[in-house]
């Protein structure tokens, strides 16, 4: 069976004034039906940009490779041009939730109408249907007095209530593809429990697949089946999510993993990945992460050593340069 | 007295309120009769949700906001200063002691000003120091203190990276000498590999320059691992207290039952056991009478479903605090 999903080589590159960045370089991911991708990474690791990239959201200044392939349902989003094509799949086939649910709702429209709208953009309904189709899905998500909501602003409800409302215009199309960006991150943890919880029996419901971004490896232990652990626009590591957490073989993953303090284990010290995340404009060459690597093999520390991910367990992936610094403890 | 460097006593903050201008004046009860003791060279965290009242206590220690009733008394090696009854020149003193770190270092720093003069500037304004050269030499060491090289003082904020702002913040908060700092979500903001660093280096300067601090966090994690003492607070009141180890081990209260259960477990075969709280945090404009917690409590008793029982703490364990509520 074909993949839901497949992006195969993918770069992203922006120009910009001083000079070609490289956000994305050579990813190649996969999801199915029903199926959670999680994708890890800090800050200007390139998860959001290749997200974006699957709804062809980059900005203007965004250039993609010839032989990059992003593959929905048999087709290749990035030989779309036309509006036609392209609101196939934004809001079509592919849906989107934001980190921010304030910033993603427009805060002068009633949020009925901002759900109907892309309803009636999307299907071929009329305004009563897709009035009733959008209160049914509020009513799914959890929120109490959804007639009465939905005819409320975005400024009228609370945080975890806006990432509810959020969900349900973002499932009302029915997508196949759902793309979470950070979907809990600015949520209090007992509401994040709860928003967590939904997204799970949402996806088993409609048995649709998701890529969900976050930063926060606990959330990604809840909620993924496979993850994608990336480093500055590369994929150093991917495979089952219990693999990846249990027995981690990159030196990045490690290191994230002991940065994160531990409830159950207090006695452990906090170790700091050492350094900084270099900016994108001097991307190192060779292995991305050598300028933190902590223990870097000789080669891979000049940069010899070329990202390429290799099989060390059924399904389970890692750079090749992070597998011989394992080697050396 | 002796090893307590703030006491909070009784502390209420109130804020007046007004939907519109016809509608009728009403209190938001922020933080209420809140007491709390800090050591000398503690870690004191506070922890709860957004809209708990963290921020609002912090900044009442700080003298930022106006107490509506209660006292901080801050214990200084000579004098004790009452911070509802302070004149300016005892604030101006106040403020060299006790210092605020922010959360968001991309938006705490002044764009137009370099390193060296953002961390100067509190030397400046307070006077503290005579000339140009002592001013660069105190810079230079605290700069040095928090692992900043000293060509980074002649640079511009935006040339740094989030973990390296956090540790300009740092250095200004300190360059006066203070002996209280507020850390109000100071590593919300940065990635985990960074956040480690700040914390250790927090606890470093700590024991290098005999630093209290009251940690302001809504993540319980970060707060077990750095923390001596913990204060869980829930819409404006203390619900637990009591020395981090103990409280995390073995909580008392449903709230912080239920806030441990949330925090999502690193371990993938461990899914869902949260203890699912259902709805919201109510509004403090109207907090729910007796217990706060009791509208969302997984297993209230009778007594305080009905909102009968009174806030207020009682020992369970020594130095361990309890809400009444959850312990009858």
């Amino acid at each position: 069976m074909s993949h839901l999903l497949e992006v195969k080589n993918l770069d992203v590159k922006f120009d910009t004034d001083e000079g070609r960045i490289t956000a994305v370089e050579n990813i190649s991911l996969s999801v199915d039906q029903g199926e959670v991708l999680g994708i890890v990474g800090e800050s200007g690791s390139g998860k959001s940009v290749t997200a974006k990239s699957i709804m062809k959201l980059n900005p203007g200044n965004t250039s993609y490779n010839e032989d990059a392939e992003i593959i929905l349902d048999n087709e290749n989003v990035l030989q779309f041009t036309s509006k036609q094509d392209l609101k196939k799949i934004r809001g079509g086939k592919v849906s989107m939730i934001f980190q921010e649910p304030m910033a993603s709702f427009a805060p002068a429209i009633k949020i009925g109408a901002q759900m109907v709208e892309q309803l009636l953009i999307h299907k071929n309904i009329n305004k009563e249907e897709a009035k009733s189709i959008s209160i049914n899905m509020l009513k799914r998500v959890g929120i109490a007095d959804a007639e009465k909501r939905f005819n409320q602003y975005a400024f009228e409800l609370s945080g975890g209530m806006r990432q509810r409302a959020m969900i349900a215009m973002a499932l009302s199309t029915m997508p196949k593809l759902l793309l979470a960006d950070e979907p809990t991150t600015a949520l209090d943890v007992t509401i994040q429990a709860q928003v967590i919880n939904l997204i799970k029996d949402i996806i088993k419901e409609y048995q649709m697949g998701v890529i969900f971004i976050t930063h926060d490896l606990g959330v990604i232990a809840q909620v993924a089946d496979h993850v994608a652990v990336m480093y500055l626009g590369s994929v150093v590591e991917k495979g089952p999510v219990n693999e990846i957490l249990k027995n981690p073989k990159h030196p990045y993953t490690k290191g994230l993993l002991q940065a994160l303090p531990d409830i159950n284990n207090l006695d452990a010290p906090l170790s700091p990945i050492p350094g900084n995340i270099p900016s994108p404009l001097d991307r190192p060459t060779g292995c991305v992460f050598r300028t933190r690597c902590p223990h870097h093999n000789t080669e891979g520390k000049d940069g010899k050593i070329e990202m390429k991910l290799i099989e060390v367990e059924p399904g389970h992936w890692v750079d090749q340069c992070g597998i011989k610094c394992g080697q050396n403890g | 007295m002796g090893d307590n460097l703030i006491s909070v006593n009784n502390v209420s903050v109130n804020f007046d309120y007004q939907e519109n201008f016809i509608s009728k004046k009403q209190k938001i009860h922020a933080v209420n009769n809140i007491n709390i003791k800090i050591k000398k060279g503690s870690f004191f965290g506070l922890v709860g949700e957004s809209g708990s009242g963290k921020t609002t206590l912090g900044r009442a220690i700080l003298g930022a906001n106006k107490i509506s009733s209660g006292n901080v008394i801050f214990h200084d090696d000579e004098r004790d200063y009452d911070l509802t009854d302070m004149n300016k020149q005892d604030l101006k003193e106040y403020r060299k002691k006790a210092q605020l770190i922010f959360q968001d270092p991309y938006a705490a720093l002044s764009p137009r000003m370099t390193v060296r003069d953002i961390i100067a500037e509190p030397l400046e304004v307070m006077r503290i120091t005579n000339s140009r050269q002592e001013t660069d030499e105190r810079v230079r060491d605290i700069a040095a203190k928090c692992r900043l090289n000293i060509e980074h003082l002649r640079r511009f904020p935006h040339a740094f990276s989030g973990g390296q702002r956090q540790r300009i913040s740092i250095a200004r908060a300190l360059v006066s000498n203070p002996k209280f700092i507020v850390a109000d979500e100071s590593v919300a903001a940065l990635d985990v590999s960074i956040q480690a660093d700040i914390l250790n280096l927090l606890k470093q300067l700590q024991t290098e320059l005999n630093l209290t601090y009251l940690f302001i966090s809504h993540d319980l994690s970060v707060v077990a691992h750095v923390c001596d003492v913990v204060a869980v607070m829930y819409l404006g009141h203390i619900v637990e207290m009591g020395p981090s180890r103990e409280l995390f081990k073995n909580p008392k209260h449903s709230y912080t039952k239920a806030l441990l259960s949330s925090i999502p477990s690193i371990d993938p075969e461990k899914r869902s056991e949260a203890i699912e709280l259902k709805g919201e945090i109510p509004s403090a404009l109207n907090p729910p009478p007796g217990c706060v917690f009791r509208t969302r409590c997984p297993n209230p008793g009778v007594d305080c479903k009905g909102g009968e029982i009174k806030m207020g703490l009682i020992e369970v364990e020594p130095g361990h605090w309890v809400d009444q509520c959850c312990v009858l």
